[in-house]
């Protein structure tokens, strides 16, 4: 059957491969059933609710202080780890010591490590008691509890993102920029500033804004540092399932459909950044 | 002679000194953020010996979530296997309209948290959901049940085993099936004996990254699964429900298991990139 069918799909267009039918009624599917049939529900549950009333929710007290909360360690977390992930993707690609490679394993951890686990580890770690905590504490800096808390588990759950997005553009950096620049007498930090960042700024625009979006929707790791107290150190994620747990499906809704809206948002940011970044690349390269 | 030597000396020292500061600040905070974390872990949970590690693990409830967890695991990923090997497929190997748009929505799932997803997973099955009512008539129990957290995994996971083998199916291009198919293969054949062969490294790392990723998902089965104790309890969320007893001890007998299974996606992540190079 296969051989007498073959000259004749091949005649009839480009699609030789078999299997078109099938694997993209079971993509269609899975997708539809599992990811697009749940959002589909949210995204009704908003409309019902209408405008107004969506207001109303979004901006009660404790929903714009838990959202403002969110913002706010999420840049926080982002802030750090813009420096430290340009700072890393700078040592393991420019110099060579003894354990870099180790270095360069170590840094997806996060990404490895359950978040409950994560939020278990550095809740213990910063407590009064723990290895940090004992330390800082006296010094009255208090990380459990407080907006330091929030922002140092967002940090954690989202330390790869920008150092596995400038790393590539680093190692494809060529060094005759920096040659020139250091011939022409360039102070080392100069051309930092003057060569090597504007190259791999497109990249770490990227980073920052995964890392961005990954601290927004954090939720295993903070709850358990954070404390969670309303109008304090409650973030809006958990917030949401506050609401689900006293059956206000209506105020869970609009939280996480706002969530819903800032995630595409970022999504959307970071696929025209990253599509500029290409080009970029492309252009010097 | 040492006024003459000093300049040209000079140089030297201080472009070895800055990239040892940098090294060292490096290292330094990685230790802080990263290792300091994990290692911690194993110094809690064994900080009272073996016997109180073991029988803080051998609790009935704290087995019934591993049970649990490694139930949803091997429901999940040969699921995610199947539909990875299949988008993959259609999106390396066909033209066609609305691709673009096909894998964004494939990776929608990223960028959503999972707490999102609970919620949404709630809201469609729940009592007072869009399936509701006719999951009432009909006695059909999905949420606070193995099936909610099951879906809920599966909705965290789906992008795991298609972004390993998309690129490399891409990569290596379709010449090899072409030929197959020339010489009078099946579509079948081609693909045991030709496609798998050639992604089947990828397709191994992509099932450990969402065989990991089901584990310990947190946030979007704590909304699906009801927390009854010994019943939809899954590992990460025992730990939750010990840290908040206050049994840190348990809290982190139970949180070296999965700490070694990052060490293992590690282990794998390590291997995959050195039969890249």
């Amino acid at each position: 059957m296969t051989s007498a069918s073959l000259p004749a799909s091949a005649k009839r267009s480009k699609r030789v491969l078999p299997g078109f039918g099938l694997t993209m009624g079971v993509t269609l599917t899975y997708l539809g059933v599992i990811v697009l049939l749940p959002v589909i529900a949210l995204v009704l549950k908003g409309a019902e609710i209408g405008p107004a009333r969506f207001w109303a929710i979004a901006t009660a007290p404790r929903t714009l202080a838990a959202l403002q909360l969110t913002l706010t360690a999420a840049a926080m977390a982002t802030v750090f780890n813009a420096i430290y992930g340009v700072l890393m993707a700078w040592v393991l690609v420019r110099y060579n010591f003894p354990g870099r490679r180790l270095l360069d394993a170590l840094v997806d951890i996060p990404f490895a490590l359950p978040t409950a686990v994560a939020g278990l580890a550095l809740s213990a770690l910063f407590a009064a008691n723990g290895w940090y905590g004992a330390i800082l504490e006296p010094m009255g800096i208090q990380v459990v509890f407080t907006i330091w808390g929030v922002a140092a588990a967002m940090a954690f759950t989202s330390i790869p993102f920008v150092i596995r997005t400038v790393q590539p553009v680093l190692e494809d950096l060529d060094p005759q920029y920096e040659e020139a620049a250091r011939t022409l007498g360039a102070h080392p930090f100069t051309i930092f500033r003057r060569v090597v960042f504007p190259a791999i700024f497109p990249a770490l625009l990227v980073g920052i804004t995964l890392s961005f979006a990954r601290s927004l929707g954090e939720f295993g790791a903070v709850i358990f540092i954070a404390g969670n107290l309303p109008f304090k150190t409650e973030i809006a994620s958990l917030l949401a399932v506050i609401r689900l747990e006293e059956y206000d499906y209506n105020g869970a809704a609009v939280i996480a459909l706002t969530l819903l809206i800032i995630a595409l948002v970022l999504l959307a940011i970071s696929n025209i950044l990253q599509a500029r970044a290409l080009r970029y690349r492309g252009k010097t390269g | 002679m040492s006024v003459v030597a000093a300049p040209g000396a000079m140089a030297p020292r201080e472009s070895r000194l800055v990239p040892r500061l940098l090294i060292g600040a490096a290292v330094a905070l990685s230790m802080i953020f990263v290792v300091v974390p994990m290692a911690f872990i194993f110094s809690r949970a064994f900080a009272a010996g073996w016997q109180a590690f073991s029988q803080n693990i051998l609790s009935p409830d704290t087995l019934h979530a591993i049970y649990l967890t490694m139930l949803v695991a091997v429901i999940v990923v040969p699921l995610n296997i199947a539909f990875g090997i299949a988008a993959a497929w259609v999106v390396a190997r066909f033209s066609f309209p609305g691709r673009k748009t096909l894998l964004t929505l494939i990776e929608i799932p990223f960028s959503i948290s999972p707490i999102i997803a609970g919620i949404c997973y709630l809201l469609l099955y729940g009592r007072q959901g869009l399936l509701g009512p006719y999951l009432l008539a009909n006695d059909v129990q999905i949420l606070f049940a193995l099936p909610g957290i099951v879906l809920v995994t599966m909705f965290v996971t789906s992008p795991f085993v298609m972004r390993e083998v998309l690129p490399l199916m891409q990569a290596q291009g379709s010449e090899q099936e072409q030929a197959a198919l020339t010489l009078g293969a099946s579509g079948w054949q081609v693909f045991r004996r030709v496609t798998l062969p050639n992604i089947r490294w990828a397709l191994l790392y992509g099932a450990i990254l969402c065989g990991a990723r089901a584990i310990g998902e947190f946030g979007g089965v704590s909304v699906v699964s009801g927390n009854i104790r010994g019943q939809t309890n899954t590992l990460p969320l025992q730990i939750d429900l010990l840290f908040h007893d206050l049994n840190v001890a348990g809290s982190f007998a139970a949180a070296t298991t999965l700490t070694l299974l990052a060490l293992v996606v590690l282990i794998g992540k390590t291997i995959m990139e050195s039969r890249r190079a």
